[in-house]
């Protein structure tokens, strides 16, 4: 299969691939995919005061097109603050990288990362205020 | 390393290029000697016919048949395999309605029993070991009073593993039951020998072996037992009435020219070609960790090395890697989305297929193409393991097993 001038750059020059600090509370992380079926994305994003997100970062076991995928995502979301990147759409992934049928589970995957990681992120805010409100209370 | 030429060939599984000596051997068939082998009434028919039988002795040698005459031409072994199959069916279905094959034979053999099944025919499919070879004496257990065929290829094509054909030989001639090989992937490769081995029909392709593509035969012997086929091509009643069609005189010519080279040559090529292999595994093996070899050690093709990079995708090194020709089991690769079939039914873990990686090596590969090959994929899968979820949890100690995976 041919792939797409735009995959084969992010799949070369991939961007924001790495790690954050799973424990740093204003990081959030998403694992989706599963070894068995061939693609496995983590996602991560670093959120400021303001719910922007400030660094994102990935790493991808997958096919060519789950790594532009994710490569991409990254990149669209960083700046974004939490909720306009929630409203990313694999649909635009898959149009913006030129992705054949075939490879839509790509991008699915990486809307889902996304996602998951600002869930992530939300979550351990939430547990964060709790904690101080209880703290408050008491 | 300057002078080598991308991209680099090693699926020498999928097919071959075609030899200059078989290429020369087959043009003057194309225009100066044209004749159609079934015209019996001049000398451009003459001379085909003629040419085609020469072509069936020498193709006959390469398998020791007895004669030529069990040389039945077909357009390639995906029919050659439906023709066996589907032709004993047919012919034999009064004696009975069942038929032995295995799991990881090419699906030109598995679809062909699958349309069996639909017309009332019964199929056993008998697995493979973890190393890939097919137990004889599961083969056995396999067999009924209704098995009227046993179809056993001769080295699988993915993991080029050697079945073994004289042990299954012996116990399908002890029950009188008809035994066909697909002995594509192997012959000129690895001893074959229908008469020594008790074959009875053998599938061959010549684009496997340096030949052109579009032309295969079946082998059907003739005695002890003849072997009698419904034809499955209806027409002018070619190949002795098995196979109806003008035949590919050129394709012959050149099929007949590919197995005399191999009757020369194959055993000191299969040296060489192993060599090379060897020397690509001990290149990834010793530089790279995490590496699990597909098959078996010993048991496989001269020019098979297919292994499992663990934490790596099979498409997204095969893309890393894009000026080396090789295949993937991983499902990125197939239309189904499915893993390999053949690793699967040997019981590799289904995320190991996915990093799986075949290298066909053959006549026209170097010891320098071995070597920028083996380098570029220690780099490449270096690379990709950095940039691998899975890799940097393998590095913290995590099991992954342990993992509850949401699959998608």
């Amino acid at each position: 299969m041919a792939y797409s001038e735009k995959v084969i750059e992010h799949y070369e020059n991939p961007k924001n691939v790495g790690t954050l600090d799973q424990n740093d509370p204003s990081v959030g992380t998403g694992l989706v995919g599963a070894p068995a079926c061939g693609d496995v994305m983590r996602l991560q994003i670093k959120v400021n005061e303001a719910g922007v997100i400030e660094d994102a970062r990935f790493k991808t076991f997958g096919c060519g097109s789950a790594i532009a995928s994710s490569s991409l995502a990254t990149e669209w979301i960083k700046g974004k603050t939490v909720d306009e990147a929630f409203a990313i759409k694999n649909s635009q992934i898959a149009e913006e990288l030129s992705l054949p049928p075939v490879k839509i589970h790509c991008s699915v995957l990486a809307e889902d990362a996304i996602k998951s990681a600002i869930e992530d992120y939300r979550r351990k805010r939430a547990a964060r205020e709790a904690a101080a409100r209880e703290q408050g209370n008491s | 390393m300057t002078n080598l030429k991308l991209p680099i060939y090693m699926d020498y599984h999928a097919t071959t290029p075609v030899d200059p000596r078989v290429l020369e051997a087959m043009l003057p068939y194309f225009t100066e000697h044209f004749g159609n082998a079934a015209s019996r009434t001049h000398a451009f028919g003459w001379r085909a016919e003629a040419v085609v039988e020469e072509a069936r002795e020498t193709i006959a040698r390469l398998i020791n048949a007895e004669s030529g005459k069990e040389i039945v031409f077909t357009s390639g072994a995906t029919e050659s395999d439906n023709l066996a199959i589907k032709g004993v069916a047919e012919y034999y279905q009064s004696k009975g309605n069942h038929i032995v094959t295995t799991t990881i034979e090419h699906k030109a053999v598995l679809d062909s029993c699958k349309r069996l099944e639909k017309a009332g025919y019964t199929v056993t499919y008998v697995p493979a070991g973890r190393d890939g070879i097919v137990d004889p004496e599961a083969i056995r257990n396999a067999l009924t009073d209704k098995t009227i065929l046993v179809s056993v290829m001769l080295a699988n094509n993915e993991v080029g593993t050697i079945q073994p054909i004289a042990e299954i030989g012996k116990i399908t001639r002890e029950r009188g039951i008809l035994f066909h090989v697909d002995a594509v992937q192997g012959v000129g490769r690895t001893p074959f020998d229908v008469r020594a081995m008790n074959v009875d029909l053998a599938s061959l392709s010549a684009h496997k072996i340096y030949g052109p593509k579009g032309i295969g035969a079946l082998y059907v012997r003739r005695s002890r037992p003849r072997v009698r086929l419904v034809a499955q091509m209806d027409g002018g009643g070619h190949e002795r009435g098995n196979r109806s069609g003008t035949l590919n005189v050129p394709g012959i010519v050149g099929f007949a020219k590919a197995c005399e080279i191999l009757i020369a040559e194959g055993a000191e090529e299969a040296e060489r070609v192993r060599g090379l292999r060897d020397r690509l595994w001990r290149k990834l093996s010793s530089e790279l960790e995490q590496v699990v070899l597909n098959g078996h050690p010993e048991r496989r093709l001269p020019g098979n090395l297919n292994v499992s990079f663990a934490f790596v995708e099979g498409e997204g090194l095969m893309m890393a890697i894009k000026d080396v020709a090789v295949s993937s089991g991983s499902a990125c690769t197939s239309a189904s989305l499915e893993p390999s079939y053949v690793l699967r039914s040997m019981g590799l873990d289904e995320d190991l297929a996915h990093s799986s990686i075949r290298f066909g090596l053959g006549r026209f590969n170097t010891e320098a193409e071995v070597d920028y090959v083996g380098e570029l994929v220690v780099q490449k899968v270096r690379k990709l393991r950095d940039m691998s979820p899975l890799w940097e949890m393998h590095q913290q100690g995590i099991d992954l097993k342990s993992i509850q995976w949401v699959a998608h």
